[in-house]
């Protein structure tokens, strides 16, 4: 039988997956990538917290957290679009305009 | 080993291994291409949690609608090769990031391991109550959520803007 547990650790390397994405690439798309394996490690959980306990809102809060996902896509891809066409470059370290 | 259990480790495989290939990849496109094999694995998983409308909503909107603007943006950028995303490794600041993730992994197999009531199977909690219906979501969402529901409607129609603003050549 699978326990709690296995969802739970399951979802905890999936976020350390998503974290080491984000700070070991230099590539602005694979970091927003790797943000959604957070977002989605986090998803799971919450879906195995709301399984446990038989309770409604873990699956509503994953809606949400779904929504949310898909205005931070548009809004980053279209950012991403924005400082490509400044830089011609998808390297973080190629916009460092604010750093002193 | 029961099939339950034999399924979960197939779906978490697939997950763990495509979202490690997303991280290593050096093309964006097979980055893409692998988090939707990865998000078709959670899909699984959610089936197995008896949660078949948050896993049609992984597969339509997460694969269907979200990868999929990655893929264009991808495209649509031409984007150049990344140098070789091991290359660099020893620069500072990497070299503190995967520091960092590894305390990350440390403190999160720490709290797992002191929380006491997770030993039991999934699903003991609640006299083995499943929601599985669409029908209980939507009451819940329109009744108890329903103010953040018209919230995220309206977030959305502000993402909507931004990303036409933001994407646009000349405002």
């Amino acid at each position: 039988m699978v326990s709690l547990d296995h969802y739970l650790a399951l979802s905890a390397i999936l976020f350390t997956i998503g974290t080491m994405g984000v700070f070991l690439r230099r590539n602005m798309i694979t970091v927003l990538l790797s943000i959604e394996i957070m977002l989605n490690a986090a998803n799971l959980s919450l879906v195995a917290f709301g399984r446990y306990w038989g309770a409604v809102d873990g699956q509503i809060i994953v809606f949400f957290v779904v929504t949310v996902a898909a205005a931070e896509a548009a809004v980053g891809l279209a950012i991403v679009i924005a400082l490509f066409r400044l830089r011609e470059s998808l390297d973080p370290d190629a916009f460092t305009s604010l750093k002193w | 080993m029961g099939l339950e259990l034999s399924f979960f480790y197939v779906f978490a495989a697939i997950a763990v291994v495509a979202s490690a290939l997303v991280i290593g990849q050096r093309r964006p496109v097979y980055s893409v291409m692998l988090l939707i094999a990865s998000f078709a694995a959670l899909a699984g998983l959610y089936i197995l949690l008896d949660s078949p409308f948050v896993a049609v909503i992984q597969i339509i909107i997460y694969a269907g609608a979200i990868l999929v603007l990655f893929l264009f943006v991808v495209m649509l950028l031409n984007a150049p090769t990344e140098a070789g995303p091991w290359e660099r490794l020893a620069a500072g600041p990497r070299r503190s990031g995967i520091v960092l993730g590894a305390v990350l992994a440390v403190e999160l197999g720490w709290a797992l391991w002191h929380v006491p009531m997770t030993r039991e199977p999934v699903g003991a909690g609640a006299s083995g109550q499943t929601i599985e219906s669409v029908r209980t979501i939507g009451q819940v969402l329109y009744t108890d959520y329903a103010f953040a529901f018209e919230v995220t409607s309206l977030l959305i129609l502000v993402a909507m803007v931004g990303a036409v603003v933001l994407a646009k050549r000349h405002v």
